[in-house]
Formats: C-alpha cells, structure tokens, sequence
C-alpha cells in the first residue's frame, strides 16, 4: 500500500534566509542530477501568499534490475513540479513536489514545511513527509522499497545542498553589514539553547 | 542552473536575480509595492512555455498542489 516517510530537522538558520536560500539551492554539488529548473508560474495573492510552481527535470536514475524491466524509460528524464506557497504572516513556507511522468512505474509525492519561530528566530524547522507508490503489477514492493532508500539518500543531498545555498548566501551577506546587528543580538540569545545539527 | 529551453537559459538568470533581489528586500520586509521583475518574468515565460510545447511536457492543465487534495485524505 504504498510506503510513507517523515522527518523533522531545525536548522540554525533564519527562515527568511532558508527561504532565499531555497530559491537559490540550485545548482549546488549534491545536485548532479538535477538538469534543469524554470520557474513556470509566480504570483503574488491578495492576501499577500507567494505562490510558485517550477519545473525541475532530473536524470531516471534506476537499479540495474528495473533497466531491464523499462528499457523506454532511459530515455526520458523525469518532469517534476514543484509547487509552493510562502506565507509571510505565519512564518511558513509549504511545497508539494511530485513527479508528473513514469508515475505509473513508481510516484513520489513529497511534502515539505519550512516553518520559522518567533520566540526562537534563528531556528528553522524544516518537516518532510513523503509518500512512495507503485503501480507496476507484482513489482510494486520492491519499487517501493527503492523508491523509499532513494529518497532517503536524496533528502541528505537536499538538506546539504540547502545548507550549501545558506552559507553562500551568508558570505555574500557578509559583505553587506545592513543587518549584521540585529543577526548578532540574535546569535547571543540562541546560543544558550543550542541544539546540534540532525541529518536523518 | 539550466533552462529546460536551451535558449531560455540567460532570460531565467536575468529573471532570477531580479526575483532574488525583490524577495530579500522588498517581500520579505513586508514591502507590497509593484513586482518590478514582471517584464523580465514574461520574456523568460514565453521561452520557456515554447520550450515546454515543443518537448511535449505534460504539465499544462496539472492543478496546483493538486495531490495534497489525496494526502489530506490520507
């Protein structure tokens, strides 16, 4: 029936900057397999959310046993949407990605939630939930089992290319003090409550 | 990061840095003047949904976050 994924990591970086950092996560090095990105609608509601669609096509990277299975499917990148809603007023940014093309052979639907805390605002955290199913008849588990251990090994190579994108972003702000003091204050009071970094 | 129209890839990069610099300064500070990358935006688009016709992707008509309507059920 399909298998399903959850993880809750904070990161010690402010949600504004995760968020810009999000926009801008690609290319990084995790990212290889990640061949091109477009932003295919934008628009700003009237109750001033920030909703965004993109495109990404990403290499069909499947196990030697499946090749075999669906020769045709070498040939085709896989078309993934993403699509995502930022919320300034609550402080919360929620996508949904999901593959649009071999759905049949195996359908990643993944959501995330990177939510800030004002009582604790240089912690971000960052929920994902993913559900993995198969549609193939009598292969169907075994998909699924490669479907959940890739995913896996993808939301590490996302959370380091994220982390990667961040501290770009905080050398080149380094370089502009505009909020440097605010950041500080800030860093003073978190220190007290450091939590260590999680990678699931 | 590449376009998936070839030759759309500089109008994403101008397009890009206009939105990355309106959401750090303007959005995210609350500011609701006028989007000022909304001509950028449309040169990009037309490439881009050119590109997507002519590589028969199919995401027209898809409805957006459309299967977090069955993961709410779930």
């Amino acid at each position: 029936m399909g298998k399903h994924f959850f993880s809750e990591t904070d990161i010690k970086s402010a949600w504004g900057q995760v968020l810009a950092a999000f926009w801008q996560r690609y290319p990084n090095p995790y990212s290889t397999h990640v061949l091109t990105e477009d932003v295919v609608f934008r628009e700003v509601t009237p109750d001033n959310l920030l909703l965004c669609r993109r495109l990404l096509t990403k290499t069909s990277r499947l196990p030697r046993w499946a090749e075999r299975v669906f020769p045709g499917n070498l040939s085709h990148s896989v078309y993934i949407i993403e699509d995502s809603v930022v919320d300034l007023g609550n402080r919360s940014l929620t996508t949904l990605t999901w593959n649009v093309n071999h759905a049949k052979l195996m359908r990643v639907v993944e959501r995330c939630v990177f939510a800030g805390d004002q009582d604790r605002p240089v912690w971000t955290r960052i929920t994902r939930e993913a559900w993995i199913s198969s549609g193939v008849f009598g292969l169907s588990r075994p998909i699924q089992e490669f479907g959940l251990a890739r995913f896996r090994s993808n939301q590490v190579k996302a959370m380091k290319g994220l982390e990667h994108a961040l501290s770009n972003l905080q050398k080149a702000s380094a370089v502009c003090p505009g909020d440097s003091a605010e950041k500080h204050e800030n860093l003073n009071s978190a220190s007290k409550t450091q939590k260590p970094q999680q990678y699931i | 990061m590449n376009s998936v129209g070839e030759g759309c890839t500089e109008l994403k990069r101008e397009y890009d840095q206009c939105f990355n610099r309106w959401f750090a300064e303007k959005f995210l500070k609350g500011d609701r003047s006028a989007d000022p990358c909304s001509e950028l935006f449309l040169k990009y688009h037309t490439c881009v949904q050119k590109a997507i016709k002519e590589k028969d992707i199919p995401i027209e008509g898809v409805e957006f976050m459309g299967p977090n309507r069955e993961k709410a059920d779930s």
